[in-house]
C-alpha cells in the first residue's frame, strides 16, 4: 500500500503528511520538556538555597556551540538536497552525526566527573533535576542521532528512488533536531547559569 | 533546477549562516552576563530573554516556521497554551504558600 501524501501536500491542510506529524508529536514534546521546567520552577522557588555556578559552564558552553553548529549542519544537509547535491548531502549529514557524538562525549565526561565527586541526582534538588533534564535531552540526542544515521546510510536510498520524498524525510528529522537544539538553548542558561 | 530556484537555496544558506553567527554570539554574550553577579531577578530576566530570542530564530528560520502552514500553527498555538500555563502553575502555588 502507498502511504499518502509523501510529497503532494494534502489539500485540506496544505501540508504533507509527515511534516504535520512531526509538529504534532513536537507540540507534544513541549509539553513533556514543559512539565519538567514547571517542577525545576517549583523546586527552585521552594528550596531555601540553590547553588549557582556548580557545573561546568565552560565545558557546556562548548556543547551549547557544538549544538548550534549541528543544526546548521542539519539545515545545510537539507540545502544541499534541494540543491540536488546528494555528496553535501552526506557530507553534511555526517558532520550533523558527528556533532551530536561530540556532545554526547562532552555530557558523558560531565556526568562521570560528577559521580566521582558524589554528586549523584539523590545529593540535592537541585543534582535530581538537572540529571532528570539533560538526561532526558540526551536520549533525545541518541535519538535524533539513530535517525540521523539511518538517513545518511542505508535510508538514503531513497534519493536514487524518490528524491523529493527523501527531501523532504531530512526536512522533518531536521525538525525533530532542531527541536532538541532549542531544548538545550534553555536548559543551558536554567540549569548552568542561573 | 531552475536559476531562480539555485539563487533562492543560496540565499536561504545565507540567512542560515547569519542565523548561526547571530546564536554563538548570543550564548557568548549569556555566559558573560553570567559571570557579572547581577541580583537573582534581573539575572533570571536577561537569561531567559536571551533564550527566548536564541530559540525564536532556531524555530523561525531552521524550522521555517516564519512562513509555515495555518495548522502548524495552531497546533503550536494550542501547545503554547498549555506550556504556558504549566510554567505558572508553581507561581500560583508560591502565591499561596502557608506562612
Amino acid at each position: 500500500m502507498e502511504i499518502p501524501y509523501t510529497v503532494k501536500a494534502r489539500p485540506d491542510t496544505g501540508l504533507v503528511n509527515a511534516k504535520l506529524g512531526v509538529w504534532l508529536f513536537l507540540a507534544s514534546e513541549v509539553m513533556l520538556f514543559g512539565a519538567l521546567f514547571s517542577s525545576y520552577i517549583l523546586l527552585r522557588i521552594g528550596s531555601v538555597e540553590w547553588p549557582h555556578h556548580v557545573l561546568d559552564v565552560p565545558l557546556a558552553t562548548i556543547n551549547t556551540a557544538v549544538l548550534i553548529s549541528s543544526s546548521i549542519t542539519m539545515v545545510m544537509s537539507w540545502a544541499s538536497l534541494m540543491e540536488k547535491n546528494f555528496g553535501k548531502y552526506r557530507r553534511f549529514m555526517g558532520a550533523t552525526i558527528l556533532l551530536g557524538l561530540v556532545f554526547l562525549i562532552i555530557k558523558y565526561f560531565e556526568y562521570t566527573h560528577h559521580f566521582a565527586a558524589g554528586e549523584i541526582p539523590s545529593k540535592s534538588t537541585f543534582f535530581a533535576i538537572y540529571f532528570t533534564m539533560t538526561g532526558l535531552h540526551g536520549l533525545h540526542v541518541i535519538g535524533g542521532m539513530i535517525v540521523n544515521s539511518y538517513f545518511w546510510g542505508p535510508g538514503s536510498k531513497m534519493w536514487k528512488t524518490q528524491p523529493e520524498r527523501f527531501t523532504n524525510r531530512i526536512e522533518v528529522a531536521g525538525l525533530y533536531w532542531h527541536f532538541v537544539d532549542l531544548v538545550w538553548i534553555f536548559l543551558f542558561p536554567v540549569l548552568y547559569l542561573l | 533546477m531552475d536559476a531562480s530556484h539555485a539563487e533562492d537555496v543560496r540565499k536561504h544558506v545565507r540567512i542560515y549562516v547569519s542565523v548561526f553567527v547571530a546564536l554563538l554570539t548570543l550564548t557568548v554574550v549569556t555566559v558573560t552576563i553570567s559571570y557579572l553577579n547581577l541580583s537573582v531577578v534581573p539575572a533570571i530576566i536577561v537569561a531567559l530573554v536571551i533564550a527566548s530570542v536564541k530559540g525564536s530564530l532556531v524555530a523561525s528560520y531552521f524550522m521555517h516556521l516564519i512562513s509555515e502552514k495555518k495548522l502548524i500553527y495552531a497546533a503550536l498555538g494550542l501547545a503554547a497554551v498549555f506550556f504556558l500555563a504549566l510554567i505558572f502553575l508553581p507561581l500560583l502555588a508560591m502565591s499561596d504558600r502557608i506562612h
